[in-house]
């Protein structure tokens, strides 16, 4: 019963902006058939434009195409594309209530009334919604209208999903309730997904790749394992969790830095900072086999864990985490290992 | 605030209120007695209102008809110009949107004399009542173009717009489901004011009509100079009695509307029951 | 494409015309020269003056009596506020005509304020028939006007900035001329513009009045009608309906600086 998912490939889109400015350098991509794709970035990368361009919201400029399955579909407009797509701001219709909102892409299909009605009663039903069909849009919650803008989108029976930032207006807690739903929900339907997010934790939660995207082009393709521990440069390694850079310079038994030596494995290149992430310090338990030595500037008790910061001098404090039950106090002396399987060179 | 500001404010707008609603009772009163300088002693009377109706009832329908003309010609002219100018938020529309505005800052003698001097000469044309109409619609065409202009420009057209085209709707579907019906009140709000306005329009009309033209404030205006005073006050509540109607409805429009929306009740999001 | 029809319509009736009347303010006895005769002609400048004087004097009483009840009725939701509001808007459509009878009914020879006057002893006060009586019908017409603009300023204020005021010691009087003054400057200009503007261009009112007031959209009427001196009476109001738009065009701008200097 769920459509054929969608594949999409855009080739060369770049995308000027008629006052000038350059929102998206050429991007070649494929999105296959099925999957969720997350594209992440700071405000500004292009991953809305990037998303507007597969809609058909947007036209590429000369030479770039727009691909489903193969065919070219660049002079198309959206109302012409058959794709779903939520909204940011969902644009729920306010002259219409939750039930004509969710049937209203049926109507304009001039599907038999009696269909469209029991479709629109599936969708209810499937975002628990029925409580509500006739309800104005403007007495619903955020997340109601969420999930209004979600059935809306979805009772098409659209090849593909697009979502714009669709979570970025609700509360932190609602946001990570409806994540979860999200994923269940594109996982259930197999549909291809895009889904556009500056959050991380939303991507890594809902992506089954995601492109990072800065200044209109992309930084990194890669399942969220890959992104994560195997960032292609620096930029990424920033924007994904937090990541700890101590400058050095590679030995034949490590890395000598300030505050002591870490065990890398050779490299053979001669590497000249490592990065690592803060869950693979550890809080030395002897002093003897610890790499590296410092004092604690601040300490951030968190609850379920310790964040410290520790000067090793180095240029940067280090960021690490610890969960034992013990209290740190600024000026204290510390020690620290760190997994040499944790340790990343570019 | 001390309770003596209170009071003193209380009574200067009770005041205000008095100096403009004072005369139009007495007018109203003086339409209905017998002879106002004697007094109301004199006695109750709708000989006035009857005279009034049998001798200047016909301007009466022509300014209803004008003024419903009026309102179908700046639906058609000022509702899709005013969907334009939300959309092309561009200089030249702004431009465009100040230069429709002219109509009502310029004073209506102006315009008045220069449609006479344009047209004046197409005699067929300055004598029919839709000399006066082109006036009307001048005037009053800025009103509707701004109340439509001020609820689409604060609502998110453009997503909305995005919204229907996502699925599935033409650009003449988008038009006709999501802007029209979500400008709904800004065209009420317009339709009202132009009514009013037309019906009582009298700068531009008194240059413009022909005696075969009169309308209701150009009959109040001979009545006023040349009639009795009871006659034009009983032409006067006429007057009143078509378009007090629509100044409540107007104020009963503006009045802003509770919102019923309910806050953050997520109570009910439970994980979704698919239905793969 | 959606423009197209109000843009022919408006150009054909308005655009145009307009252009004529221009024209034709030149073509008459006196040329091109009839455009400075509002200046130079001693009868058309005190027309003018007469008109100005009446319109800024509305202008300023206007605003004093919208500003005060204005305000008052927005910050006091005592019971009977809302029946006040609709009966302050209530003349709002009413037209220049009706307005000038009301002054009839209010000053004129079988007046209100003549009966009351007789009564209380002294001579009946009669003043509808002139400058005074445009004043007061004037005054009428545009309290409504701006009675609405004035109270959606002051819902507008920030009461935050009123109370900070106070904290600092401020009293009731400094609060007025330091917050209160400043926030509704924008709504002032703007709705002070438009009552001058038709105060300057409103013609009805007067026709009712009398004939005998020299203000200068009655003296254009005189030219046009009494006169049949179209040339003089198309510069004249070519000349009135400039000053109006130069008027609102100032204030426009001057209430759009303030307002983003106070953003």
């Amino acid at each position: 019963m769920n459509p054929v998912p969608l594949a999409i490939r855009l080739e060369g889109c770049a995308r000027t902006f008629a006052d000038g400015t350059r929102a998206l350098e050429p991007l070649d991509l494929d999105i296959r058939a099925g999957e969720t794709l997350v594209l992440l970035g700071p405000s500004g990368c292009g991953k809305t434009t990037t998303l507007r361009l597969i809609a058909g919201l947007e036209r590429p400029d000369a030479g770039g195409r727009v691909l489903f399955d193969g065919e070219d579909v660049t002079a198309r407009g959206i109302e012409a594309r058959h794709v779903g797509m939520v909204f940011q701001s969902y644009a729920l219709f306010p002259n219409m209530t939750v039930a004509e909102n969710i049937g209203y892409g049926l109507r304009i299909r001039k599907l038999p009334i009696r269909e469209q009605r029991a479709r629109v009663g599936e969708m209810l039903a499937m975002m628990r919604l029925e409580a509500l069909a006739d309800r104005a849009v403007d007495q619903l919650s955020g997340g109601q209208r969420q999930r209004v803008a979600l059935a809306r989108a979805l009772a098409v029976r659209p090849r593909a999903l697009l979502l714009d930032e669709p979570l970025t207006a609700l509360d932190a807690q609602l946001r990570d309730t409806l994540r979860m739903e999200i994923n269940l929900l594109l996982r259930g339907l197999g549909i291809t997904a895009i889904y556009v997010t500056h959050d991380q934790a939303e991507a890594m939660a809902l992506g089954d790749r995601i492109v990072v995207m800065a200044h209109g082009r992309v930084a990194q393709v890669g399942t969220p394992r890959d992104i994560y521990h195997r960032p292609a440069s620096a930029f990424v390694a920033d924007f994904i969790g937090t990541m700890n850079r101590v400058r050095g310079s590679e030995t034949a038994d490590g890395f000598a830095c300030a505050g002591g030596r870490l065990r890398l494995p050779p490299t053979g290149r001669g590497a000249a900072a490592v990065m690592f992430r803060p869950e693979d310090v550890r809080i030395a338990a002897d002093d003897e086999t610890a790499d590296l030595a410092g004092t604690v500037t601040a300490s951030f008790y968190l609850g379920d864990r310790t964040r410290l910061f520790v000067d090793i001098g180095d240029e940067c404090p280090l960021t690490v985490e610890s969960s034992a039950r013990c209290t740190f106090r600024p000026g204290q002396a510390i020690r620290l290992n760190v997994q040499p399987d944790g340790l990343l060179v570019l | 605030m001390p309770p003596l500001i209170f009071s003193l404010q209380l009574a200067f707008t009770l005041a205000v209120c008095a100096f403009l609603i004072v005369p139009v009772v007495l007018s109203v009163l003086a339409g209905l007695t017998v002879n106002y300088f004697v007094g109301l002693e004199s006695g109750l009377t709708l000989k006035w209102v009857i005279e009034v109706w049998n001798g200047y009832r016909d301007t009466l329908f022509r300014s209803v008809g004008i003024a419903l003309a009026c309102l179908a010609l700046t639906l058609v002219l000022g509702v899709p110009a005013a969907y334009a100018l939300a959309r092309a938020k561009s200089r030249l529309g702004r431009a465009f949107e100040e230069l429709l505005m002219l109509p009502v800052a310029v004073p209506g003698l102006a315009t008045a004399l220069a449609l006479i001097a344009s047209y004046g000469a197409l005699s067929g044309f300055r004598t029919s009542w839709a000399f006066i109409l082109v006036g009307h619609a001048l005037f009053t065409l800025p009103f509707m173009l701004r109340a439509v202009l001020a609820v689409l420009s604060a609502i998110d057209l453009k997503t909305l717009e995005e919204g229907a085209a996502s699925l599935g709707a033409g650009p003449w579907q988008r038009f006709v489901h999501i802007v029209l019906p979500n400008c709904r009140d800004g065209i009420l709000a317009g339709s009202l004011m132009v009514l009013t306005l037309s019906m009582g329009e009298f700068n531009l009309t008194w240059l413009l009509h022909t005696p075969l033209t009169k309308t209701l404030p150009v009959g109040l205006a001979d009545a006023y100079a040349s009639l009795r005073l009871e006659v034009g006050s009983a032409y006067t509540l006429l007057f009143f009695l078509m378009i007090v109607p629509l100044l409540l409805a107007m104020q009963a429009l503006a009045r802003p509307r509770r919102r019923r929306f309910i806050p953050a009740d997520d109570t009910d999001l439970a994980p979704l029951a698919l239905k793969p | 494409m959606f423009l197209l029809p109000a843009a022919i319509f408006f150009i054909a009736f308005f655009i145009l015309p307009m252009g004529r009347l221009f024209i034709v303010g030149g073509s008459g006895s006196r040329g091109w020269s009839a455009y400075a005769a509002i200046l130079t002609d001693a009868v058309y400048f005190n027309a003018l003056l007469a008109t100005l004087g009446v319109a800024a004097a509305t202008t300023v009483t206007t605003l004093l009596v919208s500003g005060v009840a204005g305000v008052f009725l927005q910050r006091h939701p005592f019971p009977g506020n809302r029946l006040l509001v609709s009966l302050l808007t209530l003349p709002l459509a009413f037209p220049g005509v009706v307005i000038g009878f009301m002054v009839i009914m209010l000053a004129g020879r079988q007046g209100l304020i003549g009966t009351l006057t007789q009564a209380l002893g002294g001579d009946r006060l009669v003043f509808a028939y002139s400058l005074a009586g445009l004043f007061m019908g004037y005054v009428y017409f545009s309290i409504p006007r701006t009675l609405l603009t004035i109270m959606a300023a002051a819902e507008k204020l920030d009461p935050r900035l009123e109370e900070a005021a106070r904290s600092l010691g401020a009293s009731t009087w400094r609060v007025v001329r330091d917050v209160i003054l400043p926030g509704l400057k924008p709504a002032l200009i703007s709705s002070g513009a438009i009552c001058f503007a038709t105060a300057v261009g409103a013609f009805g009112t007067a026709f009712t009045l009398a004939t005998r007031i020299d203000v200068l959209p009655m003296v254009i009427y005189t030219e046009f009608t009494l006169s049949a001196n179209i040339a003089m009476a198309a510069a004249l109001s070519f000349v009135l309906g400039a000053v109006t738009w130069l008027v609102l065009a100032l204030a426009r701008s001057a209430a759009g600086s303030t307002v983003a200097a106070a953003g």
